[in-house]
């Protein structure tokens, strides 16, 4: 029996694995002493926990388990390295690039940056969502100091080319940070051969717990150091300070070393059910997937269905089937995806899309299910649609005037 | 966000679906909002030229489940209703018939700027004037 609601909105948050919930129950009771606790065994459980987290944390991106810094999540570590780097490399330059579809945490983080005396630099992206290479090297100048672009978008899921961006920034003796939280556990990173400095990551986009992340940063060739933005006891290496979360921490550790271990079979499972997803809704007449469909994370989908809109269409099957219309930190807001706009998409194409997010516990029967659902509820809207019928009527809507609210 | 009962049961069994012949002497059609906005309502009256009631009333609308459910509600208030007390039906009666939550009033502004919209262009068509509409602040 099919057991609903479904939830195809993994890239917004996954469920805690079992396994992961194993792994944390103890440290919240009877090992639940502070990390920092040096004088007592309480405390070097703790301790002993972190250290072992860190190693599992480490390994999933091929890094020395010195140069994770523990955070409350991925939005911290954007700041951390964000605001860190401007802060400490203050006599280097003022002057950052990043691009205009990355997550709200860094373009909000970049506006504090730009009222505190900073520059930045937003590339745009193309039709597909990708960065121009040529775009990112001609914008650097003697005052860049660091280049951020996100692994893989939330949105639409299309990857970046990192390791040719590391290529440019290292040229140019630039830093380069990488907001992976979509990618982490998904795809195979490697911060060694891809050249990457910064890195940020959560726990609960792997099926870790929420509230704990990492900034992972560079200790050799180079060495980066970034500013603490919370100062105390000197915790992390004095790059972030607070009681580390032993229980969330242990929880990131256990997450990470599930998914380096399962991440191949799960992204071949992934990618193949997000096709069959992907092709059969795309049966349905314009109906349309935005960005590039090779370069792209295994388990996200983004389909406009034109002239349907998308949260009365959502609404259709929301009670059965958990998706969005882009990122959950703005679907409490009416405005379409901005990232969606970038991707040059008009207003109206924009308010039609859906996002579909797949994960670990995503069966074929769901995705059955969900083909289903989404086509009936699409083709019932579009007998809704008045936009539908000038289509079909072949009325060209450029010569239909609206009233614009 | 959850909806009222009523916004979904508007949803789920929208009531005048449709299109009446736009080309009618006694036709009115009503287009407003815009795709860009997310929100297009078309309504559309049929009225007797003896009474100046309204026969049928019909909508298509793409939007939200709001907007659907303003525009399938106010087709049901228009039909018996005669052109000059359907100019009457304020958006805060649809509000609150439909429990419209704050971020959906703009729903309920656009289904009574259509039977403005719809009304005026039936008399128009039949040698009235148009009534003049008063701007709705939209948030």
């Amino acid at each position: 029996m099919l057991k609903l609601p479904i939830y195809l909105d993994n890239s917004a948050t996954t469920p805690v694995d079992p396994r992961v919930l194993d792994a944390m129950l103890p440290y919240f009771t009877e090992k639940f002493g502070n990390a920092a606790s040096r004088s007592h065994p309480f405390g070097w459980v703790g301790e002993e926990a972190v250290d072992y987290a860190r190693e599992q944390v480490a390994q999933l991106i091929n890094a020395d388990p010195k140069e994770i810094i523990f955070t409350s999540g991925s939005t911290e570590a954007n700041n951390l390295a964000l605001k860190g780097v401007f802060e400490m490399y203050a006599s280097k330059g003022n002057h950052i690039i990043t691009v205009t579809t990355e997550h709200k945490c860094i373009l909000d983080t970049c506006i504090h940056i730009e009222k505190s005396g900073g520059q930045v630099t937003h590339l745009s992206v193309n039709a597909e969502g990708e960065i121009d290479l040529n775009e990112l090297e001609s914008a650097i100048t003697d005052k860049t100091i660091l280049i951020s672009v996100m692994y893989a978008n939330n949105e639409i899921g299309v990857v970046h080319p990192i390791q040719e961006i590391a290529a440019i920034a290292k040229k140019h003796n630039v830093l380069f940070h990488t907001d992976a939280t979509q990618a982490a556990g998904k795809v195979p990173i490697d911060v060694q051969e891809e050249g990457i400095h910064l890195l940020s990551m959560s726990a609960h986009k792997m099926y870790g717990p929420k509230g704990v992340g990492c900034l992972y940063v560079r200790r050799k060739n180079p060495r980066v150091k970034v500013t603490a933005q919370m100062d105390g006891g000197g915790h992390e290496r004095g790059m972030r300070s607070g009681t580390l979360n032993v229980p969330s921490i242990v929880g990131f550790g256990a997450a990470a070393e599930i998914n380096a271990k399962e991440m191949y079979d799960e992204a071949a499972r992934l990618s193949k059910l997000r096709d069959k997803l992907e092709n059969a809704l795309l049966e349905l007449e314009e109906a349309f997937v935005n960005g590039n469909r090779a370069h792209r994370l295994p388990h996200i989908t983004n389909i406009s269905f034109k002239y349907v809109e998308g949260e009365g269409l959502m609404m259709a099957f929301n009670k059965d089937i958990a998706v969005s219309s882009g990122s959950a930190c703005t679907s409490a807001s009416l405005e379409p995806s901005y990232v969606l706009k970038a991707l040059g998409l008009g207003d109206d194409l924009a308010h039609s899309s859906i996002r579909f997010s797949l994960g670990r516990f995503t069966t074929d029967e769901q995705i059955d299910f969900t083909i289903k659902k989404v086509t009936a509820a699409v083709i019932r809207l579009r007998e809704l649609s008045p936009l539908w019928e000038m289509f079909k009527d072949g009325i060209d809507m450029a010569t239909v005037e609206f009233k614009a609210h | 966000m959850a909806y009222s009962k009523k916004v979904l049961e508007h949803y789920e069994n929208p009531k005048n679906v449709g299109t009446l012949d736009k080309n009618k002497p006694n036709v009115g059609t009503g287009l407003v909002g815009a795709p860009e906005c997310g929100d297009v309502m078309r309504l559309q009256i049929e009225v007797d030229p003896e009474t100046q009631k309204i026969l049928d009333a019909r909508f298509k609308t793409f939007g939200c489940g709001s907007a659907i459910a303003s525009s399938s509600l106010a087709t049901e208030w228009l039909k018996g209703r005669s052109i000059d007390d359907a100019m009457t039906i304020d958006n805060m009666d649809i509000v609150e018939e439909l429990a419209l939550p704050p971020v959906k009033i703009h729903c309920s502004v656009l289904a009574e700027d259509a039977i403005k919209a719809a009304i005026n262009d039936y008399r128009v068509k039949n040698g009235l004037e148009a009534i003049k509409l008063e701007e709705k602040v939209v948030h």
